[in-house]
């Protein structure tokens, strides 16, 4: 029962088939049994699991059908659950609980969704591996080897790893849409402004996106529509109405243009995998879609631009961090020292790096060459995918350039900044896009690994892009062709 | 731009980060490499474009003056590094400047 | 730019040249709000330490700020009642720096989108002289919390161990109001904020008390010869919590730069800290070079966008401004400026004087009467003026009966003080009792109790029926007048043999004595001429033997 989807689930529990307390402890099993060799979570939360569980049990029994009831949850750790540990796999935050609970996850849980752990992320999302975490390493359930992509790392191999129904990520240039491409998951980044930001610790305000990871394109449309939608205690969020999107997903491509970005040419990628991405838009066309080539220009400065403006917003976002109010403090005779202490010690290299980068680029004499410039390369970028989309309904591209990759092969950071090459783009330009599972490559001495395919649509088009990728998912169903190897049972191994 | 030496002392100064001598050197290589690839920003003929503040253009989020509860103290003062009584306790500031 | 500032006196005179001060003055004014400026928490002064606190104003992780309307209106509003400009586009950004009471370590604020844009505050100098200073813009900001220093001797960052931080008070919302450097005088100075005081509680924007901390303000100034264009150096004076401390600080800060130019020294460009008790400004540390904020535009909060109409509807709210109401009643009640300001100042004071002028009282009588007795009676029984139990109606028709004579002003001011507390049912019954047939007023002699006041109309509010039922009304015939006269002539022999061997003050004495007689209803004016009169006539006669005029 516990392989079953988020909306396959709900069925059995409001229909009293299955309580959602024996799912819960099914799944808590089935964590104690994998997370050992994976490390998707951080921390569990499984009695408040049980507790939640035992409340939808309740509220079915009183004659409620609850949208999401008794559907496992895995919560990235930088959204705040009240009275879980919410550390941004950080140690300035190793200790912090927190006292409130963010607006998207309420709405889940209020949907009958039972919050069973918190999962590891790249530290304050800040990677494209997971790599970054301070407080825990996850694995690629795939390869235990290989990363699991990131910065929303733990979440993505929780789900492809069986260890929750659904889980919940967070995209800021990536940070869904490749772990989910590198564990065959699909992972699914609203439109900016679609879902509640508040309660998620900010990355780059500007950028940061909620978004629904989960084995099946129905199962993220489902939670889409319960979280999205405006939100008082976030001014960035949209008043406009949430079309419902799990009702009305389609089965093909007819009548559909997909355009393919001439800059995204899948001729520098290695051959295995531009024979997938091949076949990927091949099976477009037999679902009866057109392909249309479109033109992105100024694709190609979308790191760049992104690497400016990131790093700008979260240098003032991470300010806060200082030792005074919660988190770690280091504590020094006076204040100026305890501050600069405190975040020598409590972050790590790559958010040290951001921070230098964003204060610099937006400190006097840079404002205007770095910041506003990059400002203006993203009205460029957004300009652009508007000019495209006149001509085709959605942009099909792969969501990485190669698979997951091994542990530690990527030290350089800018090599890691352009892992990022083709999600990036639609972050700035705020457009809804998500990755799908399109196929494997296989490695020597390895088993294979997945590759994901990236459509994105125009802004609060979310309905449209799930309609085209469930048509491609269940034409194709690459997700079932093959299931993660066994993974050790012990923890010994790790 | 020209490429340039960061003075990533100086920065991390107003970013409150201490940095080691062996951490500024090889952030200051790092941060050169990454604004060397930045850099090509400059190529981009961005020209009149007005730079983008917001990508939904919302305008005039308001709310009304209506009081909402506050968080009990003592759950807030209970995850204070430090307090002292119904107060965080900080370390002392010198100067005016912390 | 006003005549009043070119022809400000010259402050100060330095190796013989005349030298003025130049002043700009940047208040910071915590706005009248129930709530925070980006959350709900509520913004009051003196609770308990960090009892309103929340995610948003706390900065916890994940939290995001929204902004208040009433906050951007106010703001608008106050913006409006200087004639500023309200630009049709405004944004919020982020004011980038490290100090234990900010929650964020950025402070919410407006850089270069401000709410408001320019507009002139006019005031009234003490010596009766009209100035004004331009600002340059007034924006929307959120406070921080509040650090108290343990460990030293006076409760100063000197010498402290460690702070203690309270963020009641962060996120409250603040306006920032900068004005051009056009005020060349302490006294301009103080009246400036006056002006914005008495607009800002008119308005209801902010209580503007500098003891509670929702007015704080910081002066920039410099000396210049006068006639000189270029700014001479600025220091910037902080930690004046009164208006006096303004004042004062800055009568001791231009001798202190005059001092120092004098003795040929250069005034240095820095913060100084005004010392309440020692009377001195002490300099500041010297803050680093100088912050570096990193501005920029907050991507959590959309921008604010006014339309013409949106403008028309604020301006419409806004009340009768008090710089109006005042420039009314000097120019067209002919009140003295201080009167006028008086009027205004006081709460309730002017809508109540309003209305008694309206009732047809003459208007320096109405503010005597209100900044006097009135105003008297408010602080000992501690009910406002406006909310006494004498109604504007009946304070006017005391005032009138008063000029037609009918009764003294011993007795209006009595019948004042009764009327204040009183407990009869207020109606409106003049014109009632004479339509039911009372007999006109000058019936039986007017100081003397009438019983023949019919027992139905005793009971009504008619305040002619009260005078003639009690007899209040004046005596104003010589012949009783003469007559109340000659009795104190009689039974105060000593007093009248001083008056006449040149004691002239014991008149005041006599002319009691004589209201005294009559119940204080004796016409004063007549009484005193009368005396005069009699004993004259007694003076040219030695024996002390009495006679009639």
């Amino acid at each position: 029962m516990i392989e079953g989807s988020a909306a396959e689930i709900a069925d059995a529990v409001n229909a009293r088939r299955v309580s959602a307390l024996e799912l819960t402890n099914a799944l808590a099993a089935r964590i104690d049994e994998r997370d050992g060799a994976v490390g998707a979570y951080l921390a569990r939360t499984t009695e408040l699991a049980r507790e939640h569980a035992a409340r939808v049990d309740a509220r079915v029994a009183a004659g409620e059908r609850l949208p999401l009831a008794g559907v496992g949850l895995a919560i990235k750790d930088n959204m705040c659950v009240a009275g879980t540990p919410t550390t941004c796999a950080s140690k300035i935050l190793a200790d912090w609980v927190a006292p409130y609970t963010a607006t998207a996850v309420a709405r889940l849980l209020e949907a009958g969704a039972i919050p069973l752990g918190k999962t590891n992320l790249d530290e304050f999302a800040m990677g494209s591996s997971c790599e970054n975490s301070a407080l825990g390493r996850t694995a690629n359930p795939w390869d235990l080897g290989r990363v699991p992509g990131g910065s929303s790392g733990g979440s993505a191999a929780a789900v492809a790893a069986g260890e929750a129904t659904v889980a919940l990520g967070s995209d800021t240039g990536g940070s869904i849409r490749e772990p989910a491409a590198f564990c065959g998951v699909v992972g699914f980044k609203p439109t900016y402004g679609r879902v509640s930001r508040y309660g998620l610790i900010a990355f780059a305000s500007s950028l940061d996106q909620i978004g629904p990871i989960s084995r099946s394109v129905a199962d993220s449309a489902l939670l889409y529509d319960v979280m999205a939608g405006h939100d008082p205690m976030d001014a960035t969020t949209v008043e406009r109405p949430v079309e419902a999107a799990a009702p009305a997903l389609r089965d093909d491509l007819r009548g559909v243009r997909i355009g393919i970005v001439k800059e995204f040419g899948l001729a520098e990628l290695g051959a295995e995998v531009r024979a997938v991405y091949e076949r990927a838009y091949d099976d477009l066309v037999k679902l009866g879609a057109e392909l249309v080539e479109v033109t992105l220009p100024t694709a190609e400065y979308g790191v760049a631009t992104y690497y400016l403006i990131a790093p700008a917003e979260c240098s003032s976002n991470l300010a806060r961090f200082d030792g005074m109010r919660y988190g770690l403090r280091v504590e020094r005779p006076d204040v100026g020292a305890t501050y600069e202490a405190t975040r020598a010690a409590g972050f790590g290299d790559e958010v040290k790096r951001r921070i230098l980068i964003g204060t610099y680029a937006l400190s006097s004499g840079y404002y205007d060459a770095y910041y506003v410039r990059a400002q203006k390369a993203r009205t460029l970028i957004a300009a652009d995918f508007a000019r495209a989309f006149a001509s085709c309904d959605a942009i099909a591209c792969p969501a990485a350039a190669t698979p997951a990759f091994a542990f530690a092969a990527k030290t350089d950071p800018v090599s890691m900044y352009l892992m990022d090459y083709y999600t990036i783009p639609m972050s700035l330009a705020g457009l809804p896009s998500l990755s799908v599972p399109c196929g494997y490559v296989t490695t020597p001495g390895a088993h294979a690994l997945p590759l994901g395919l990236e459509l994105s649509a125009p802004l609060f088009a979310e309905r449209a892009l799930l309609g085209i990728a469930h048509a491609y998912e269940g034409a194709t169903r690459h997700a079932f062709a093959r299931s993660i190897p066994d993974l050790p049972r012990a923890a010994a191994l790790r | 731009m020209e490429s340039r030496e960061i003075d990533v002392a100086y920065v991390a100064k107003l970013a409150r980060l201490a940095l080691s001598p062996e951490e500024n050197e090889r952030f200051a290589s790092q941060l050169g490499a990454i604004f060397e690839h930045v850099d090509r920003l400059a190529g981009l003929p961005v020209g009149d474009v007005a730079a983008t503040a917001q990508v939904i253009p919302l305008r005039n989020v308001m709310r009304e003056d209506v009081p909402r509860p506050s968080l009990d103290r003592e759950l807030v003062l209970g995850s204070a590094p430090r307090r002292e009584g119904p107060y965080f306790r900080v370390p002392r500031i010198i100067g005016e400047d912390a | 730019m006003s005549q009043a500032i070119e022809n400000a006196p010259a402050a100060v005179t330095i190796g013989g040249t005349a030298y003025e001060a130049v002043m700009g003055i940047e208040c910071h004014v915590e706005l009248k709000t129930k709530t925070k400026m980006f959350c709900g928490c509520l913004n009051v002064f003196g609770a308990e330490p960090n009892t309103n606190v929340c995610p948003v104003c706390l900065g916890l992780p994940g939290a995001l700020p929204v902004p208040s309307r009433l906050a951007i209106e106010l703001v608008v509003k106050a913006g409006l009642a200087f004639g500023a400009q309200i630009p049709a586009f405004s944004k919020f950004d982020r004011k980038n720096y490290f100090y234990p009471d900010m929650p964020k370590d950025y402070q919410i604020s407006q850089f270069d989108r401000p709410l408001t844009q320019g507009g002139v505050v006019p005031f009234w100098l003490p010596d009766g002289s009209q100035g004004s200073c331009r600002l340059t813009r007034i924006h929307l900001e959120e406070d921080t919390g509040k650090s108290s220093h343990a460990g030293s001797r006076d409760g100063r960052i000197a010498g402290s161990t460690h702070s203690l931080v309270d963020f009641n008070r962060a996120g409250v919302p603040l306006m920032e109001c900068v004005s051009e450097p056009d005020i060349r005088s302490a006294a301009a100075a103080v009246a400036y904020l006056e002006a914005l005081k008495r607009t800002f509680v008119a308005l209801g924007v902010s209580d503007v008390k500098m003891e509670e901390g929702s007015l704080r303000c910081d002066v920039n100034l410099s000396l210049r010869p006068l006639g000189q264009s270029e700014y001479g150096t600025k220091t910037e004076i902080k930690n004046m919590n009164s208006f006096n401390s303004v004042r004062r600080a800055i009568e001791s800060e231009i001798a202190r730069q005059a001092a120092l130019l004098a003795g040929g020294g250069r005034v240095i460009q820095e913060t100084r800290g005004w010392d309440e008790a020692a009377g001195v400004t002490h300099p500041m540390r010297s803050k680093e070079a100088a912050h570096d904020y990193r501005y920029f535009p907050d991507p959590d909060l959309p921008p604010i966008e006014f339309a013409p109409s949106d403008v028309t509807r604020l301006r419409a709210d806004m009340i009768d401004l008090p710089q109006s109401r005042i420039d009314r009643l000097v120019s067209g009640d002919g009140l003295s400026i201080v009167q006028a300001q008086q009027i205004v100042d006081g709460p309730g004071l002017a809508g109540y004087y309003d209305a008694v002028v309206a009732f047809g009282a003459r208007s320096q009588t109405v503010v005597n009467f209100v900044l006097g007795d009135l105003s008297r009676l408010a602080n000992e029984t501690g009910t406002a003026v406006d909310a006494s139990r004498l109604s504007p109606e009946r304070l006017a028709e005391i005032i009138g009966a008063t000029e037609a004579g009918t009764i003294n002003s011993k007795t209006a001011k009595q019948l004042v003080e009764r009327f204040w507390a009183s407990a009869e049912p207020l109606i409106r019954g003049v014109s009632a009792a004479l339509d039911s047939g009372l007999p006109a007023i000058d019936g039986p002699a007017p100081g003397i109790p009438d019983s023949t006041v019919p027992e139905r109309l005793r009971a009504s509010d008619s305040l002619d029926v009260l005078i003639r039922l009690e007899g209040l009304g004046q005596v104003s015939d010589t012949g009783a007048i003469d007559a109340l006269v000659a009795a104190v002539v009689a039974e105060n022999a000593k007093t009248v043999a001083d008056y006449r061997a040149g004691k002239t003050k014991v008149m005041g004495f006599l002319v009691g004595q004589v209201m005294k007689q009559s119940r204080g209803t004796a016409n004063p004016q007549l009484a005193e001429e009368r005396l005069r009169a009699a004993l004259v006539l007694r003076g040219a006669q030695h024996d002390g033997s009495s006679s009639s005029a």
